[in-house]
């Protein structure tokens, strides 16, 4: 079972150098004030911004393997989705018709125009998009905050699945305390002090 | 035929309508009477000099003035590049990457030209090798600096669909591949256009000048058929190796999109 081990990272940006230690199948819930710095510690942590101190998956330091291939395993979904083609079609591999149906979508969709989406449509497409390369850990920037009550249980259960299923762990920054409550098994609390467990 | 000299009092009769025009640029309030002095004057004094240093290029034909004068000229294009960035690199980047794409197109391209097909003796006779020279720099600068302009631009703008792909496990250049195709497209576009439309829109300065100079006119033509072809070949390959050179620099070795190697 791979873990992800976060050693001292900071950088220009974050308050103070973070460390912290999760598990396949976990799920880590970070909440705190905004512009702190949530954002930028899981772009840290996906080596998106230069940084000091160590991430390691599994037994691989971050620095020893190719950014690309890190960046495939340590997936992060930022807050607001960008899309570069014209189709969606053009952003993903096919995706299993399964996974469309669980986040509410028919197989004609890869057929849209990106244009024609509403922020909830692209938020909930840029999941599977990133759930199709089958990454080990997941960074989660608010994965929930454009959608319908509806969707956000539909989001909440296909990514706990996947947890659980592959196992993958999973840093998920929210700001809904009756989320984490639902979905964390451990819960932090990030400010300009740096990162502390909240204990239940 | 022999071309018509023309004496100081010819060219004094020219002043005398950009006096008329400066005159009735103070009459209308145009606020461009001291800039359009200064322009004139400027115009006569940098001509006249590089008429004199030209003059002695000729008269003492020798490589080593060729190489001092070309890397001179080399110089001041890079230097222009870089001036008309908005957002050029930094460090000595910004200098030196169009000046090192230049060097590559224009050079290898007017040494092609020069020795194979003018071939004169020796290959590098200033009448030839220094208005060519001049033009192909001129051109390719020209196409580099807007290849440049626009792949630095998309980059800021496109920052969240670079970084989008980057997050997907892209690399950089796979990342930028849209823009840098279009950046590379947007420096080609003016020869390309330029070449489409000589003889029938424009006629082109250097046909014009030989022309005035007494050549006949299918030679001028077709000096300026093979000018066209070379500054096409000089710009594209430059604005190619520019382009390429500017969007590896974007991104660093863990495959970071770097906006800070841009000045603000």
């Amino acid at each position: 079972m791979t873990s992800l081990r976060v050693e001292d990272v900071g950088n220009n940006w974050l308050p103070t150098k973070v460390s912290l230690e999760l598990a396949a199948g976990e799920c880590v819930v970070i909440s705190g004030p905004s512009g702190v710095g949530k954002s930028l510690l899981l772009r840290a942590i996906a080596d998106l911004d230069i940084h000091q101190g160590d991430v390691h998956l599994g037994d691989n330091l971050c620095a020893d393997i190719s950014a690309t291939d890190w960046r495939k395993q340590v997936g992060l979904l930022a807050a607001d989705s960008a899309w570069w083609g014209e189709q969606v079609a053009e952003h993903m591999p096919k995706i299993p018709i399964e996974d469309l149906e669980a986040l509410g979508f028919g197989k004609e969709v890869m057929k849209w125009s990106v244009d024609r989406l509403s922020t909830g449509e692209k938020q909930r497409l840029a999941i599977l998009r990133l759930l199709a390369n089958k990454p080990s850990m997941l960074l989660l920037d608010e994965p929930t905050a454009n959608l319908d009550p509806d969707s956000v249980k539909k989001v909440e259960t296909l990514l706990l699945d996947y947890c659980r299923n592959k196992p993958a762990g999973l840093i998920w920054v929210s700001h809904d305390t009756a989320q984490a409550e639902r979905i964390a098994d451990r819960r932090y609390h990030f400010d300009k002090n740096g990162l502390s467990e909240v204990k239940a | 035929m022999n071309m018509v000299s023309l004496s100081t009092l010819d060219l004094s009769i020219a002043a005398l309508l950009v006096v008329a025009l400066a005159i009735l640029g103070l009459k209308l309030q145009l606020g461009v009477t001291r800039q359009l002095i200064i322009a004139a004057i400027r115009t006569t004094v940098q001509l006249l000099l590089i008429g004199y240093i030209l003059k002695f290029l000729f008269d003492n034909v020798h490589l080593g003035y060729m190489a001092t004068i070309s890397i001179i000229m080399l110089l001041f294009a890079g230097r222009e590049v870089m001036a008309r960035q908005t957002h050029p690199y930094k460090g000595l980047w910004g200098f030196g990457m169009g000046t090192i794409s230049m060097f590559l197109s224009t050079f290898m391209v007017t040494l092609v030209a020069l020795t194979v097909i003018i071939n004169n003796d020796p290959w590098y006779t200033p009448q030839y090798a220094i208005p060519l020279l001049g033009m192909m720099l001129g051109n390719t600068m020209t196409g580099i600096a807007l290849g440049l302009e626009r792949l630095t631009q998309a980059a800021r703008e496109q920052r969240k669909q670079i970084e989008a792909r980057l997050m997907l496990g892209h690399s950089g250049q796979q990342a930028i591949m849209n823009i840098r195709r279009q950046s590379m497209r947007y420096g080609m576009i003016p020869i390309i256009n330029s070449m489409a439309a000589a003889g029938l829109v424009s006629l082109p300065g250097l046909m014009t000048g030989q022309i005035l100079a007494g050549s006949p006119p299918i030679e001028a033509v077709k000096y300026q058929i093979l000018i066209m072809f070379l500054i096409a070949a000089g710009t594209g390959f430059g604005t190619v190796i520019a382009v390429v050179l500017g969007s590896r620099r974007l991104f660093d070795e863990r495959e970071r999109l770097r906006l800070d190697r841009l000045r603000k």
